[in-house]
């Protein structure tokens, strides 16, 4: 009796000792095939992209079907104008709103704050292209570089927001103590004390907000529109590298198939090349935390 | 009287970052007003059949948005069909199994794919994976597992699919489910699982008895939350959908969803209506995912906010 029970309960081990080795291979092979997207996608990219990708491609500007070669020069100017108004809006606000969460806390208005900006950073893009559509592009009755970056600018501001605000209270409470002994006002001490003891982390949040919306093509669909023209103007259409891509993925040209995989490659470039400084200024951040 | 101690600059900073904090609501509220207004025709005229009728013709002035709504349903549902299971065993190896020297790169390589723009998975979605579903993907599954004859997987394959668009939506949803959830698992207490081994437990059995049921509703939230990016999704998913008004049981027939079809006939809306038809699709899309996402940030929430009983 014993002895079958013995056996029985073997048995059960083995079984249970099996199930978890195979559980955690499977969770293996989980990593392995998320990590295989990506691979691929990068891979085609350099394969597609890299033999286009001249300098005349920086330089040049589009041309017409059937012509060889030609370039983005003015997406790639589009896009980094579409960046900066975008900055110039998520930027102060995102800075602004999350010194204030940081400071309230756990008041009434911070907490709603802080749910809306989290639902707000999960709206799809393309609804925030129809806010600037409706009130920046319908009332003047053109599509202009200035809406496109609201949009831009409205999308970063969530995310700028959380981050600050994690950033922030990160900062020990003691130099927030120390600044006000010495009898700096409050707002002095979050400007020259609080804010520049959390720069590098909210450095990296604008970085990392930077390089979600530099690939964004949704939004400016209905506000920025593209353009084949060189173009700098704020109320006119403006080029951006992302539409560029688009256009030219879903038209029937291979030649402008081929400029597409070169857009999408200085686009994911410009994009890793941003998500590694985000990195490498966290990083110099915890390095210095000796000193 | 004024306290002393209270520099006249407080009152201007207080004021400035109250103001600032007010632009996050003031923002959302500015948004469904504008969608609303923009829509406000096209309800007006269509009525309740907006929702409900599957009849999408520009040139009889008939829209009816179902066939975009259930192909952004079916599309988001294979979606998470196919990511949570791998993004909830990455996390659960990044978490709990791999390595040390692994955690890093495994999970700075994940947190890339959220990196990538939409336009360049739309773009290697028309060269690669379309074409690659046709020709490798769609003959086994008909083949080598005889699911041909299923609606699912009947009719003509051209490409350009709901299951091509599930595919994508997939990959780009699984780096936020499998993010949340690693988030989750690490906010799970040591004792949790010391208490599991105690007990005689093996790893499985510790991560699957004792930390996945206390990380649970997180989780969900993740998932939730993949949803909500799923759902909006629009530029890959225009790319490879096929964009056809229609509602077939196939999942290798082309279809539409709400996001693409605005994305696609906006710039050839001529009408007053049609564009304000396309804005009624939005205001749809901006319920759904408000709704979605306020449960999901509620979800994550209740698990991240500390110890409960």
């Amino acid at each position: 009796m014993a002895r079958r029970q013995r056996t029985a309960l073997v048995s059960s081990l083995r079984r249970r000792k099996t199930g978890n080795v195979v559980m955690l291979a499977l969770t293996y092979i989980a990593a392995l095939l998320a990590t295989l997207p990506l691979v691929f996608i990068l891979f085609h990219l350099l394969r597609q992209g890299a033999s286009t990708l001249t300098p005349d491609f920086f330089t040049n500007m589009p041309r017409p079907v059937g012509e060889a070669g030609g370039g983005m020069s003015n997406a790639i100017v589009g896009t980094l104008i579409l960046i900066a108004i975008a900055c110039a809006i998520g930027l102060p606000v995102g800075v602004g709103a999350g010194l204030y969460l940081a400071e309230k806390r756990a008041g009434a208005l911070a907490m709603t704050v802080r749910f809306l900006s989290d639902v707000l950073n999960g709206l799809p893009s393309i609804v925030l292209g129809i806010f600037a559509w409706q009130f920046l592009v319908r009332p003047f009755g053109r599509f202009s570089a200035l809406a496109g970056g609201i949009a831009l600018g409205a999308m970063m501001i969530p995310l700028v927001t959380r981050t600050t605000e994690e950033m922030i209270r990160l900062v020990p409470n003691s130099l927030r103590e120390a600044a006000l002994a010495l009898g700096y006002p409050r707002w002095r001490t979050s400007m020259s004390v609080i804010l520049r003891t959390a720069l590098p982390g909210i450095v990296t949040g604008a970085l990392v907000a930077v390089a979600r919306i530099a690939g964004e093509t949704a939004p400016l669909l209905f506000t920025a529109f593209g353009n084949q023209f060189w173009s700098t103007s704020l109320d006119e259409p403006i080029a951006a590298l992302p539409l560029q891509i688009f256009a030219y993925a879903i038209s029937p040209y291979d030649e402008w198939h081929a400029q597409a995989w070169a857009g999408a490659l200085v686009l994911i470039v410009i994009v890793l090349i941003i998500s590694l400084a985000a990195r490498h200024v966290t990083r110099a951040r915890f390095g210095s935390a000796t000193d | 009287m004024i306290l002393a101690g209270v520099a006249p600059g407080d009152r201007v900073y207080q004021l400035a970052i109250t103001a600032f904090a007010l632009v996050v609501p003031a923002l959302l509220v500015l948004i469904a007003i504008a969608i609303g207004v923009a829509a406000w025709p096209a309800f007006a005229t269509a009525g309740l059949s907006f929702i409900t009728s599957s009849e999408w013709n520009v040139q009889a002035g008939k829209f009816g948005a179902a066939p975009a709504i259930y192909g952004t349903l079916v599309s988001s549902f294979i979606a998470l069909l196919l990511a949570t299971p791998l993004a909830v065993g990455v996390a659960i190896f990044l978490s709990e199994i791999a390595p040390k020297w692994l955690r890093q790169p495994v999970a700075f390589l994940v947190d890339l794919l959220a990196a990538i723009p939409s336009v360049v998975y739309g773009l290697w979605g028309i060269f690669f994976l379309v074409p690659m579903l046709r020709e490798h993907v769609v003959p086994f599954l008909r083949d080598t597992l005889h699911l041909g004859s299923t609606p699912l997987f009947s009719g003509p394959a051209y490409g350009p699919s709901m299951l091509a668009a599930g595919v994508i939506l997939a990959i780009m949803a699984l780096p936020y489910i499998s993010a949340v959830t690693r988030e989750v698992l690490l906010a799970v207490p040591r004792s949790q699982r010391d208490a599991a081994l105690a007990l005689g437990a093996t790893k499985w059995e510790m991560i699957w008895d004792a930390v996945i049921p206390y990380a649970r509703s997180g989780i969900i939230g993740g998932i939730i939350l993949g949803l909500g990016r799923a759902l909006g999704e629009t530029m890959a998913v225009t790319m490879v959908i096929g964009n056809r008004p229609e509602i077939s049981a196939s999942l290798l027939a082309p279809g539409y969803t709400m996001a693409s079809l605005i994305a696609n006939e906006f710039t050839e809306a001529t009408s007053d209506l049609h564009l304000s038809a396309l804005m009624a699709v939005g205001a749809v899309l901006f319920t759904i995912t408000l709704i979605v996402n306020a449960i999901a940030r509620w979800l994550v929430w209740r698990v991240a906010s500390g110890p409960r009983s």
